[in-house]
């Protein structure tokens, strides 16, 4: 009691030090200031405190409404059994005993049976099993029964998005070389300025865009069980997107350009189209999910519905001009350029795998529930990280601090998704050695988690100090819309085409559109990355500005080269594509096909 | 209650109202705040000739490229003296017209340098047309594309009135009784690119910039006021026209090999033409003064380098020699 006393006497001597010593306060730091921490810890203990309440209270909640729901079960069967008449009872009752007591006789396999194939089983009968240099890889075994109108737009997007691909980076080859040989032309519609927008928003629009919504046509039909709502629809949004990429290239090539945002060079008479496409095919696509035939809507249509309206919304907020003057217009542009990417190809083609991946390798996908997990965290997280784009720039300051804290958030959905689609793998490696399928799939899986976290990491502020405005972000962009996006995309197509025309491309044209594309993307980041480390480090040290162009020149050398095999696998793929629906409408469907309504997933 | 793995309306729904609040949080309204920026005090709009520059600058898209955004970073301190504020985009990030929109001048890219000073960096304009008309015929190593379609081609003999002739070297543009002009579009260019200059805020509110790394700032300060590079300061002011190497380039800018003024053992003449800027040959272009944009210890450091390279030997310029010549410019001047 005595040392108690003395206790609180020494606290209240000291107490005016304390007190004294907060004279000198400022409000700088003031986020780390004991006390504000303090008062930060206490609240979170009242709000966890408060958290596990409320989950116990919801348990019990749940717990009492099961167990009504199994009494009422029970109730139901004991109903049931009371209701059976007697030789119902017996005939299962009989049935249960016959396989308690069955036996295998031990030559079913053997003996002089005759070989029977009741249930259709086998397919394929090697005659010459040990044959070590064709080793043939297995030919797709599964024709789907598709409709015609399906197949045609399906056929037409692909063939449409593939000439995009080759004219497009036809384009961006040559915009790489420009960098060595600035004096390869003249012309002020072949400038680079000019030109650069017109690689970029094709292989968008026209390539990936149109290749995704072709696919996703397919997709839709198939989960729901049931046909597309209007095929007019889809060639009406065909012709308007394809009339987009038309119109803004001649724009561009004009020197008519919105203002430079990158993406959103296209002006808005020219987008608008585009817009209208996404509107169209949007409604299509819901109007088919709506009539599905089926109770659950698969996991997929959840990420190609969302990305559709996602977009929609985004075009008009990028294209809207009532808060755009001055730096609200770099806001608009930070969000707009990084959700273009996130809420469009990313959620569209995870939408795809989600179906395509688990479809060629004939099983289910590793979990339902993790797709879920990263489709609602795709939304939250891909949302808020635009201004990452404008890290240090005059922009508010809390708004770069929250796109750099939610580029680390993207943690959860790419761990997520990558988890996914790995697990689903595992078990069918071998596809690796039978089709080429399967490794377009794994590296666009591989670089799903690569690119998206070397994505966040560079957000960070360290990073950004060295890797911004450098040629390291022009090798980023091409590691996710190449890496990812292209590899998922040709996952799909060599996935699904050969299933709808019956006709496989070879397999050693399937693999050097594979191996050129991935060795091409390499050496194209590879190069860049390392020139705009150099590049950024250089800027650091306060080099004159023309060293770090010099010091580039072999990087870009590399990248050209990178460059040329990529545009090289796009000829061999669009070689593979014309193999595959040659006169595709005139295999006939099989007699013993159901029409497509009939037959379940 | 919401169902969303068999109810499409609510899935459909949610996504996309959740999406438009997230969006309407983090762009929307943000962006619409920054509507209310005023512009700095001192800041000029841009005017007719130079609207119409933008336009060009726009079309040609030369945002692909430059930025035009200072950050708060020691690193950028090169492109500008202070980091880019909000108000310095006021005049000239405007909806351009019912097609275009504001210009998306910031920029994502570097390839080439940052453009928010270019104008007090580089004011001349023969340089800028000669540059536009071919980079290569001032910085050798330049990648950026050359513009020929904003010049014109004219018979000597029918030279309009008003011409901006343009004196290309010899290299880039041989034909005998033909000379290069400016158009009109390759002008306004120009005009914007010279109204690009940092606005001086007001008062000592300058923010400053986040220092560089640790370490660069540690070894800055061993060296405590250790001598500045010439050869690095010549490289980022002087070499865009007297070339990293001091040679000329005919027509165009003299050279400085050999050269009387920059060999003179009394320096005043030369310290006097980076003073004050050089307009005394018509066989040249306009030297433009850079007394403002350079401190009396950077002109030395950038004269003694010229003075001892290249084959060029004269005595080292001090400090106290440019501040003695300054001193004496400004008495001149109040006169």
């Amino acid at each position: 009691m005595k040392n108690c006393k003395i206790g609180i006497l020494l606290f209240l001597a000291v107490l005016p030090n304390i007190l004294s010593a907060q004279e000198k306060i400022t409000t700088d730091n003031w986020l780390s200031s004991p006390g504000i921490i303090g008062t930060f810890i206490l609240i979170a203990i009242v709000m966890i405190i408060a958290i596990i309440i409320l989950f116990i209270k919801l348990n019990g909640y749940i717990d009492s409404m099961k167990r009504r729901q199994l009494d009422k079960h029970r109730m139901a069967f004991d109903d049931e059994i009371v209701a059976m008449e007697g030789a119902d009872i017996d005939t299962i009752l009989e049935k249960r005993k016959a396989a308690l007591t069955y036996k295998l006789k031990g030559d079913e396999l053997s003996g002089d049976n005759e070989a029977v194939d009741d249930k259709g089983l086998l397919h394929r009968v090697e005659k010459d099993p040990n044959n070590a240099f064709f080793d043939e890889k297995k030919k797709t075994s599964l024709s789907l029964e598709t409709p015609q109108e399906l197949k045609k737009i399906v056929i037409y997007y692909i063939g449409a998005a593939a000439i995009w691909l080759v004219l497009g980076t036809l384009i961006g080859q040559y915009l790489g070389m420009k960098f060595l040989w600035p004096e390869m032309d003249q012309q002020s519609w072949l400038s680079f300025g000019r030109l650069r927008p017109v690689h970029t928003n094709m292989v968008f629009w026209g390539w990936s865009s149109l290749a995704m919504i072709g696919l996703g046509y397919f997709v839709i039909a198939r989960t729901s069980n049931t046909k597309i709502y209007n095929y007019k629809w889809a060639w009406t949004a065909w012709l308007l997107i394809n009339a987009t990429i038309i119109l803004g290239t001649l724009c561009l090539m004009a020197g008519i350009n919105n203002g430079g945002g990158e993406y959103r060079e296209y002006i808005w008479p020219v987008m608008i189209l585009f817009a209208i496409g996404l509107i169209i095919t949007f409604y299509n696509f819901y109007k088919t999910v709506a009539t599905r035939k089926i109770s659950e809507i698969y996991i997929s249509n959840w990420f190609i519905l969302a990305a559709l309206i996602w977009t929609i919304v985004l075009a008009i907020i990028g294209y809207l001009p009532f808060y755009q003057d001055g730096l609200g217009e770099t806001v608009i542009q930070g969000y707009y350029m990084h959700q273009g990417v996130g809420m469009w190809f990313m959620t569209f083609t995870l939408g795809l795998v989600y179906y395509y991946l688990p479809s060629a390798l004939n099983k289910p996908i590793y979990s339902y529930s993790l797709g879920v997990l990263a489709f609602w965290t795709q939304m939250l997280f891909y949302t808020m990280i635009g201004t990452h784009h404008f890290v240090f720039s005059p922009l508010p300051w809390w708004l770069q601090t929250i796109a750099i804290v939610f580029s680390a958030g993207m943690v959860i959905p790419v761990v997520a998704g990558t988890t996914n689609f790995l697990m689903t793998m595992k078990g069918a490696w071998n596809h690796i050695s039978k089709s080429y399928v399967l490794p377009f799939f794994l590296v666009g899986t591989v670089f799903y988690f690569v690119g998206s976290m070397q994505g966040s990491v560079q957000a960070f502020r360290f990073t950004n100090f060295v890797w911004h405005f450098t040629d390291f972000n022009v090798a980023h962009s091409h590691m996710t819309m190449y890496g990812i996006i292209a590899f998922f995309l040709w996952a799909c197509i060599y996935a699904i085409l050969p299933k709808l025309t019956g006709k496989e491309p070879s397999q050693v044209f399937v693999g050097a559109h594979f191996w050129l594309a991935f060795i091409g993307l390499f050496a194209y980041m590879i190069s860049l990355m390392a020139g705009g480390t150099y590049r950024g480090l250089s800027w650091i040290d306060g080099n004159p500005f023309i060293e770090s162009v010099i010091l580039m020149t072999p990087y870009w050398v590399w990248r050209a080269v990178g460059g040329s095999l990529m545009f090289a696998s796009h000829l061999v793929f669009a070689y593979n594509f014309y193999y595959m629906v040659k006169g595709y409408n005139k295999t006939k469907p099989s007699e013993l096909a159901k029409p497509i309504e009939e037959i379940t997933v | 209650m919401l169902n969303f793995h068999k109810e499409h309306k609510n899935l459909v729904l949610t996504a996309g109202g959740v999406f438009i609040a997230l969006s309407t949080l983090i762009a929307i309204l943000p962006a619409f705040q920054m509507q209310g920026t005023e512009p700095i005090p001192d800041e000029k709009p841009l005017t007719a000739h130079e609207e119409e520059g933008l336009r060009v600058y726009v079309s040609e898209n030369c945002m692909a490229c430059h930025t035009q955004q200072v950050r708060n970073i020691e690193m950028d301190n090169v492109w500008g003296s202070r980091p880019s504020i909000p108000s310095d985009y006021f005049y000239s990030k405007k909806r351009l017209d019912v097609w275009r929109q504001s210009p998306s001048t910031l920029g994502s890219e570097r390839t080439g340098p940052d453009l928010t000073n270019i104008g007090a960096r580089q004011p001349s304009e023969d340089w800028h047309l000669l540059h536009l008309y071919n980079p290569r015929a001032v910085v050798s190593a330049s990648v950026m594309p050359s513009y020929p379609w904003l010049f014109k081609e004219v018979d000597s003999s029918y030279m309009p009135t008003d011409a901006k002739v343009v004196a290309v070297p010899k290299a880039y543009f041989n034909k005998p009784g033909k000379k290069i002009i400016a158009s009109y579009d390759a002008l306004r260019l120009v005009d914007y690119l010279k109204y690009l200059k940092q606005t001086e805020l007001p008062g000592d509110n300058v923010n400053d910039f986040i220092p560089a790394l640790k370490k660069i700032e540690a070894a800055r300060s061993e060296d405590g006021t250790q001598s500045l590079d010439g050869a690095n300061l010549y490289a980022q002011v002087c070499a865009a026209c007297h070339q990293g190497t001091g040679k000329d380039i005919v027509g165009a800018f003299p050279s400085l090999v050999g050269s009387s003024i920059v060999n003179d053992e009394n320096s005043e003449k030369l310290i006097r033409v980076v003073l004050q800027g050089y307009d005394a040959r018509t066989d040249y272009g306009v030297m433009p003064p850079f007394g403002d944009q350079l401190t009396d210890a950077e002109i030395a450091a950038i004269l003694t380098h010229e003075r001892s390279s290249w084959g060029n030997d004269a005595a080292p310029v001090t400090e106290e020699d440019v501040a003695k010549i300054r001193q004496y410019l400004e008495m001149e001047l109040n006169k």
